[in-house]
């Protein structure tokens, strides 16, 4: 027997015992992830389910009732309960019934991974009137200031998203511009530190702006209740 | 493996609360502990998420310990380690979405904390089960007490609240610096002052009396 074939034979059962521990633990790590996914899903859904109704009231000052709607097949239909269609529609309305505006959900991609934010929309203004972060993992510190800083927040107090003549696109994109130089209501003032996360919102703003503004302006008397 | 000592006493759960506090004397595991404690509450529940992983980890670790060959154990440890923080994450989200918010991304940074990684393999992989628990629920109780301190005394100064609840008068102007991370570094800073202090004045009495 040569050498080779004598430390192989040592060898192999050290790598068998190797593979075992990581492919078994691995399973096993597995197994408990899905378990836990599975027992805390119904709950998770409904704690989320809440904090989308809280900013929902949040992006749309003195909306208190809501209704959901969705797009399908080219119509606007008013929707209860759970449906396939991701895209949705929240028209808050305030104590008299008066339609105060259209919540809308949007995501893109941020420094770190996917941004999930909800703006309001009022059509008697022609802009957005409010805007909060649902879920972003940006840096501590840094990108995560587009979720409390207050001058970028204020921002979104009246944006700009009037639509032009033809009604089929807006008559200014939304558009990013460096700190403290904001000068037209549609565009965005960065926040210092936070570019590439300013930018993020931006681009998601303006990718949900430019495609739901028309849609939202053509059925505004289906969202009136 | 060498046989595992299987006593253990009070000791072994105290030390990481006091004589081996992870933050205060081991000064491991800085980012959460800068970062997150701008408030009591979010201090004390990272703190607490942290102790979940450390104690489930150091267990899972302490039972596979003859199991696992030695050249992989560090990448079996992280695999453990990131599988309970998963698990941590989900049940955070479970309890309450806005914690798991103000935690942000520090929730999934659990994994590198190193804290979790050295008790796995300075002591759970070397430890019975029982012992490796308790060591690791005193490391992580040592945690959080460490987080807590750091919040309660940032949330005070820099909002005037303690748990959300309005502690200073209304006259009190908030010192923003405090929540914002510079305020991290005084008051870890000057907790580590106090601690060192005690230390110092403890050996000297010690010398005092063998004197």
């Amino acid at each position: 027997m040569s050498q080779t074939d004598m430390a192989q034979m040592i060898e192999a059962p050290k790598s068998w015992y190797m593979i075992r521990a990581l492919a078994g633990i691995g399973l096993m790590c597995a197994l408990l992830i899905v378990t836990t996914y599975e027992m805390t899903f119904e709950t998770i859904k409904a704690n989320k389910a809440e904090v989308l109704e809280r900013a929902i009231f949040k992006v749309l000052p003195g909306s208190e009732t809501k209704n959901i709607f969705e797009v399908n097949n080219g119509e606007v239909e008013k929707v209860e309960g759970e449906t396939k269609n991701e895209m949705k529609y929240y028209a808050g309305y305030d104590a008299n019934g008066q339609l105060v505006g259209i919540a809308l959900e949007a995501a893109g991609q941020g420094f770190q991974d996917v941004v999930r934010m909800l703006y309001g929309y009022s059509p008697e203004k022609q802009a957005i009137v409010g805007m909060q972060v649902l879920e972003s993992k940006e840096t501590p510190g840094l990108g995560d200031k587009i979720e409390k800083d207050a001058a970028f927040q204020k921002n979104f107090a009246a944006l700009d998203v009037s639509l032009d003549d033809a009604g089929q696109n807006l008559k200014n994109e939304v558009v990013f511009v460096k700190n403290g130089t904001k000068t037209n209501p549609w565009e965005i003032d960065g926040i210092t530190g936070a570019t590439i996360s300013s930018k993020a919102v931006t681009a998601i703003i303006q990718n949900s702006a430019s495609a739901n503004m028309p849609v939202i302006n053509k059925n505004l008397d289906k969202f009136k209740k | 493996m060498n046989e595992p000592n299987k006593t253990f006493d009070a000791t072994t759960f105290v030390k990481g609360l006091w004589k081996e506090n992870p933050v205060f004397v081991q000064v491991l595991g800085m980012c959460p502990t800068l970062a997150v404690t701008n408030s009591a509450t979010n201090g004390l529940a990272m703190g607490l998420a942290t102790a979940f992983v450390l104690v489930m980890s150091s267990m899972l670790v302490s039972m596979l310990r003859n199991f696992i060959p030695k050249q992989v154990r560090i990448a079996t440890f992280i695999l453990i380690i990131a599988t309970f923080v998963t698990v941590a994450e989900y049940l955070i989200q479970a309890i309450s979405i806005d914690i798991h918010k103000a935690l942000g991304a520090f929730i999934s940074l659990i994994v590198v904390n190193c804290i979790i990684l050295g008790r796995a393999e300075a002591f759970a992989s070397k430890n019975t089960v029982g012992k490796s628990i308790i060591d690791a629920a005193g490391m992580g109780a040592g945690f959080t007490f460490a987080l807590l301190c750091l919040g309660v005394v940032r949330e005070i100064l820099g909002s005037g609240t303690l748990f959300g609840l309005q502690v200073l008068g209304q006259g009190f102007e908030p010192w923003v610096l405090m929540i914002l991370p510079g305020g991290g570094f005084f008051t870890l800073g000057a907790w580590l002052l106090l601690f060192n202090y005690m230390k110092e004045r403890k050996a000297a009495k010690m010398q005092e009396v063998v004197a």
